[in-house]
């Protein structure tokens, strides 16, 4: 294997769970929820994950616990924030605490343990084709699903009945509410998938992208998540390419102190936080578009009248 | 059955005031199942991390000492909740105030002058406030989301400091730890009472929530804070401008902050190291909240939430949970305020299904 699709490789590991987190917080945010818990829920999901994996010796049960993981902690913030209306923003930030603050205490025990990597898996024949097969052919199960994921959403989104009423939820609460739209359950169901999501890519960080259990290993990416939904202006495949960016971004630091050039590499490290703000700026210091592009019911609580 | 909301007619004066209690009392309630849970019994468990910190002199000036950062940086965010400016980054402004305050000590460590203490305490909320400036630009005249790029300059921040201790600011006769020099005579914050550690950062915390309360209780200030935070239409239509204020709120939020950072690291440190803060700046975040961003509400706060993280320190030594359960206790605390918080604007009921079938029928 090259250099270049070696590098290329490590690209595609790094953007995976920022692109599964992304995905998901897009279809909350669509419905009209600002869940502020990725983070959260991503090292809940990893924790569990790493954990489930551990316990049974398969990481795909680790899989699906780090989706449960997310799943049941983005409950959480739904009960708050849905029915009983609490501020999204706060509850966001409780959600990550908590998880934060949880994660540490269940893993305590996980500590320093040899994890176990989820195999990649070839597909046949594509698995065979020159450059373009062990790049994106020999890949993990977390990163098959990344896609289908962004797939699917994109479709669901745009090409289905139960898509538009969960954008009208987004736009305008009040008026789909008006043509009998349940707002609160569509919501509902947007904040589990979106927490579903990010527990997958917990899992892909404890399972896939370094297989151990370290503290805080999620390391800011829930939040890198929420950005590049902005960055995508609320559009699927745009997060895909977003997430590559940013993939890219943290992996060139790492080459970088790897070949160690003469900057120190607290810099380097700090590298994708800058390059988020520099890419929120460039995306939203037009007012106009930014205000096209949201969901005009974003972050807004919803009582039904009875 | 289903949870259903009803807007009360006037906001409840009674769960105003009742419902930090409530999360609280709810928030030892999960604690004492969690210790159940992890085969502790919760009565010795609840006692060790609630009650044995208050017990001696000694921690009784711990007590204060966690809790001069988390009321300080506590009431700077109320300010900015309040006028509906979600600075979440207090953390790196709190690090940067406390190395901008660090200059004089460190790099010009023998310079000695009664106006050192003095001098770093502005630089430091000068630090807090440049860097709470950036995001406070980036939203008023670039339109960027605050929340994100404050939370995303923390990481900056923490970098930085730990750039600046293992490099340039090491202390060159610190055997190669990183840890800067320590701080002369002149650059600590003095103790306040005989009795104990308790530092004049305590005092400071207080001065600033008395000050905030006056603000916003008698002065023009405080209500437009208010009224840009409830509805910005309306602050607009009295001649409020939101971008002035997303100035202010940051600005000051961020003096303070970094006013913490340099009272720490003078007062308890005594020199920087790559860590300087136990997560003071996210937890000035739960204590704004069950202060319900009432400054005077904010001083117990931060006492209540400086007590979790003595408490985690007792639990540990004496009945061997790990100090993690502090993390956990004050994220069930947040989640506990902010649902009682409901209870402020709603009654919430609970409705059997057939029944509230029936209550749609009898509206048609």
């Amino acid at each position: 294997m090259g250099i270049v699709e070696a590098i290329l490789l490590s690209v595609i590991t790094a953007a995976t769970p920022l692109v599964l987190a992304a995905a998901g917080e897009l279809v909350a945010e669509r419905s009209g929820v600002l869940n502020l818990g990725v983070e959260g829920m991503m090292i809940m999901g990893a924790v569990c994950a790493f954990a489930a994996t551990q316990l049974s010796g398969s990481p795909y049960i680790g899989v699906l616990a780090g989706i449960a993981a997310g799943a049941l902690f983005s409950l959480l913030f739904g009960f708050l924030t849905l029915t009983l209306v609490a501020n999204q923003v706060a509850t966001g930030l409780a959600l990550t605490l908590l998880g934060l603050g949880v994660s540490g205490m269940l893993g305590e025990s996980f500590l320093g343990m040899q994890g176990i990597k989820l195999q990649p898996i070839a597909i046949p024949l594509l698995s065979q084709v020159p450059f373009v097969g062990p790049l994106l052919f020999r890949q993990d199960a977390i990163f098959y699903l990344s896609i289908a994921i962004v797939a699917g959403i994109h479709w669901f989104l745009f090409r289905t009945r139960s898509g538009l009423k969960l954008r009208a939820v987004g736009d305008s609460h009040g008026s789909a509410h008006a043509l009998g739209v349940d707002v609160i359950r569509t919501r509902y169901l947007a904040v589990l998938f979106g927490g579903a999501c990010a527990g997958l890519a917990g899992a892909q960080l404890s399972l896939v992208y370094t297989p151990q259990w370290v503290e805080n290993m999620s390391a800011g990416r829930g939040w890198i998540a929420l950005a590049l939904v902005v960055f995508a202006s609320w559009r699927p495949w745009r997060v895909v390419a977003g997430g590559y960016l940013f993939g890219a971004v943290s992996i060139s630091q790492l080459h970088a102190q790897a070949f160690g050039i003469g900057i120190p590499s607290q810099f380097l490290s700090s590298l994708p936080y800058v390059a988020t703000i520099v890419v929120l700026i460039l995306i939203s210091h037009n007012r106009r578009m930014t205000l096209i592009n949201t969901p005009a019911s974003l972050g807004k609580p919803f009582v039904p009248d009875r | 059955m289903r949870i259903e909301l009803e807007r009360r007619p006037k906001v409840s004066a009674l769960f105003s005031i009742l419902s930090p209690f409530i999360a609280f009392a709810l928030t030892i309630v999960f604690g004492g199942i969690m210790f159940a849970l992890l085969g502790k019994n919760p009565v010795a468990a609840l006692y060790s991390f609630f009650v044995e910190p208050l017990s001696e002199v000694w921690s009784l000036h711990e007590l204060a000492i966690k809790a001069a950062p988390l009321i300080l940086i506590g009431v700077g965010l109320s300010v900015c909740f309040r006028s509906n400016n979600w600075n979440i980054g207090a953390e790196g402004q709190f690090i940067m105030g406390a190395i901008a305050g660090s200059i004089l000590p460190v790099v010009f460590y023998d310079w000695q002058s009664p106006l050192m203490l003095p001098l770093m305490l502005v630089l430091g909320m000068i630090g807090g406030a440049l860097f709470a400036a950036i995001p406070a630009f980036l939203k008023a005249h670039m339109n960027t989301n605050e929340i994100l790029t404050s939370l995303m300059l923390v990481y900056v921040a923490q970098l930085f400091l730990d750039w600046l201790v293992r490099g340039p600011w090491r202390n060159p006769e610190g055997m190669n730890f990183p840890e800067t020099r320590t701080f002369g005579a002149d650059a600590i914050l003095p103790e306040m009472l005989a009795s104990g550690r308790t530092h004049w950062g305590f005092a400071f915390a207080i001065i600033a929530a008395l000050a905030v309360w006056f603000m916003m209780r008698y002065t023009l200030r405080g209500f437009e804070i208010t009224v840009l935070g409830q509805s910005e239409r309306a602050g607009r239509f009295a001649g409020f401008s939101s971008r002035k204020m997303i100035w202010f709120s940051m600005l000051f939020s961020g003096a303070l902050a970094g006013l913490a950072g340099i009272s720490e690291v003078s007062g308890a440190i005594q020199q920087l190291r790559p860590v300087i803060s136990p997560g003071y700046g996210f937890t000035a975040i739960i204590v704004a909240f069950l202060g319900r961003l009432n400054p005077l509400g904010i001083i117990a706060a931060g006492l209540v939430l400086a007590l979790t993280y003595l408490g985690g320190e007792a639990a540990q030594l004496s009945i061997g949970v790990s100090d993690k359960v502090t993390r956990v206790f004050q994220g069930l605390l947040l989640f506990f305020v902010l649902s009682c918080d409901t209870l402020i604007h709603y009654r919430i009921r609970l409705v059997r299904e057939r029944f509230a079938a029936l209550k749609t029928d009898e509206a048609h």
